[in-house]
């Protein structure tokens, strides 16, 4: 066996087990969605929550994102933390005037007195074989709106601390799992602990290089971390971990200290996060950067089904090692 | 369409239609003023005026508790004072000011309170429905008897998320009332140009309970509001409740010349044969219920008050700058 410190768990199960342990601390939490209940999403994800909570509290609805999604901003007002399940984050689009015109805006049009601790579980990721209308990764939208928290785990301790950070979390928190991810395996300690939003992570210290990365480009940026050390190249890997509040201090922290920085996120680059981040580094350690920061995301355009079409869309271990060779001066 | 009943005239039930009475006239003096406001440029923005509508908000709000909840609409003073608002905060939030309901943040068209269960005017059309449907399924969640009231206007029939709500609703067996107001004109456009077969249908197709009334008919309207709010209280389920109305004004104040869209006549008509206010006052001293010389002093009344509520909200100041950046985050 083990040591209880260095249990095991899935992404998922990571996930899961926030959800249990918040739905058995606190009975106003609840969750929403598809195919939550006996399915336990096509990802079972939610698999034995219903047998555990009961239909009430696991609640199936119908295919209306907007409806469920703001019944669930309704419930968080008066007394209820809903967490809603929106099976992919394309589908984000069909409840954005529950989330940007009502949920992120209750707090401050009402002068403070109504807010909405709701959470809103979705997915992102390409590289599934789902094509245009299912892989694609736009938190960047949700980060553009005041009012709204995004986060971006991207370990199962991280989802797990993170979960239960925003399910306690008075507003409304937008929560973002990368589908490739579910089955990624970690640390995660069985007893009840938060990771608090707004607080980045060093995922790997090094002294060249960092590579800002969030969600699924973390494992990728620990992967070109590895063949840049290959070349005697450290990187640093930072994980901001939640999109808004952000930690701005250990980026530039981290940036001062290496002085090169590529910005890494499967959103699409154009208008992005990346181009967020970029800036913070670029405006906070100027007088630091030995280059300009390079940004990797997404290319602009919609996500094609064809395995080799797909795969050149967004960042890879062999194109981070590149750019970042390339930002150090080694051919 | 139900009409309403007889009276029977215990004295609860007349101390209730003089209550309505004052209510609606609250509302009409209120709106008067705001429009005051706006032709003396005194008010930021623009307002939308409820003057012709007022029996809906009062019936219905009569109908409920101080704890229920309800929601409302761009065009929602007179759903907001109905559920207890104070006009002088009212007033002060309308023109930006720190005293007034969201401390100047919301003005016009977001009014809340939560200390009279009013989750907030809305400006988005149809905006409020999921929030109404959410504070009922808290409502049965939690367990404390309490029924939400969602206000919208016809021109919300346009919206798919309506139709989401209410199918909800009717699964999960919610306490929560749809309240249409069919004033008939969707903003500059007559609600036959954009609403295709029976409004009713659309509610009683998802199984919802659903009625039509005379919504100039303040009685008509409170009777139908309780039979729907006891019904949702007692666990039957949600229900849309129609009812027909008319806006004397124009879209908002800045709506002045109307007649590419309807006549100066259609208005005249409305104002002086279906007036819920004067139709009431008629009816009372009809009935002998009330005598002219009274209901005047309770106009005189109100019209002090409301002028007193507007002095003291074009006094108060601005918030400082330095808020700008607070109540963002919880």
């Amino acid at each position: 066996m083990p040591e209880a410190s260095e249990r095991e768990l899935t992404f998922a199960q990571a996930i899961r087990e926030a959800l249990a342990e918040e739905m058995r601390r606190d009975k106003t939490v609840c969750i929403m969605g598809e195919d939550v209940a006996e399915a336990g999403t096509p990802f079972k994800v939610l698999s034995g929550l219903v047998e555990e909570f009961g239909k009430e509290r696991v609640l199936d609805t119908p295919i209306s994102e907007a409806g469920f999604t703001g019944l669930a901003v309704g419930a968080a007002m008066t007394g209820l933390r809903p967490v809603v399940d929106i099976m992919f984050g394309d589908f984000i689009t069909l409840t954005m005037d529950q989330m940007v015109n009502q949920a992120a805006k209750v707090h401050y049009m009402s002068g403070g007195k109504w807010n909405v601790p709701m959470v809103m579980r979705t997915t992102m990721g390409a590289t599934r074989r789902s094509a245009a209308q299912h892989s694609q990764s736009l938190h960047a939208w949700l980060c553009h709106v005041p009012g709204l928290k995004v986060v971006l785990p991207s370990t199962p301790y991280d989802a797990k601390g993170l979960l239960k950070a925003a399910i306690r979390d008075e507003n409304p928190v937008v929560f973002f799992e990368d589908k490739m991810m579910y089955k990624l395996k970690g640390a995660v300690p069985a007893e009840d602990y938060t990771v608090a939003l707004g607080v980045a992570d060093v995922k790997r210290v090094g002294d060249d290089i960092t590579l800002v990365a969030t969600s699924s480009m973390v494992q990728v940026a620990l992967g070109a971390a590895d063949w840049l050390a290959g070349i005697g190249i450290s990187a640093e890997v930072v994980d901001p971990r939640t999109m808004w509040p952000l930690d701005e201090k250990t980026l530039l922290d981290s940036v001062k200290k290496t002085s090169r920085a590529i910005v890494l996120d499967e959103g699409y680059e154009r208008y992005g996060v990346t181009a967020e981040l970029a800036s913070v580094i670029a405006t906070g350690a100027f007088y630091d950067l030995d280059a300009p920061v390079k940004r990797m995301g997404a290319m602009h355009v919609p996500i094609p089904f064809s395995p080799p079409l797909e795969d050149v869309t967004v960042p890879t271990e062999q194109t981070v090692f590149e750019a970042a060779r390339k930002l150090c001066g080694r051919s | 369409m139900t009409t309403a009943a007889q009276p029977t005239g215990t004295s609860e039930q007349v101390a209730l239609w003089h209550r309505m009475y004052r209510q609606m006239l609250a509302i009409r003096l209120f709106e008067n003023q705001v429009n005051e406001l706006y032709t003396r440029a005194l008010m930021p923005g623009l307002a939308h005026l409820y003057i012709g509508e007022e029996a809906v908000a009062v019936g219905v709000c009569e109908a409920l508790q101080r704890t229920d909840y309800i929601t409302s609409t761009h065009r929602g003073h007179g759903h907001c004072l109905a559920k207890g608002a104070s006009p002088d905060r009212m007033f002060a939030e309308l023109l930006g000011k720190e005293a007034g309901y969201c401390k100047g943040k919301g003005g016009s068209m977001h009014i809340a309170d939560p200390t009279t269960g009013n989750l907030g005017a809305n400006a988005i059309v149809c905006g409020s429905a999921g929030i109404a449907t959410g504070a009922a399924f808290s409502a049965k969640r939690l367990g404390n008897g309490q029924v939400a009231v969602c206000f919208f206007g016809e021109g919300a029939l346009g919206q798919g998320v309506l139709y989401e709500v209410m199918n909800l609703a009717q699964l999960y067996k919610l306490p929560v009332i749809y309240v249409c107001e069919n004033n008939l004109y969707t903003e500059y456009t007559h609600f036959s140009e954009t609403t295709a077969g029976d409004i009713l249908a659309r509610a009683t197709a998802f199984g919802l309970e659903a009625a039509a009334v005379d919504g100039q008919d303040v009685r008509a309207v409170h009777a139908e509001a309780q039979r729907l709010a006891e019904r949702a209280r007692r666990g039957d389920g949600p229900a849309f409740l129609l009812c027909h109305t008319y806006r004397y004004h124009g879209h908002h104040v800045g709506d002045i010349n109307r007649e590419y869209y309807r006549s100066k006549q259609e208005e005249q008509t409305w104002k002086t044969q279906r007036d819920p206010i004067l139709n009431l006052r008629n009816w009372l001293i009809e009935q002998k219920l009330g005598d002219a010389g009274t209901l005047d002093r309770v106009s005189v009344e109100i019209e002090a008050e409301m002028k007193k509520a507007v002095e003291l909200a074009i006094a108060a100041p601005y918030p400082s700058t330095d808020q700008v950046e607070q109540d963002v985050y919880a």
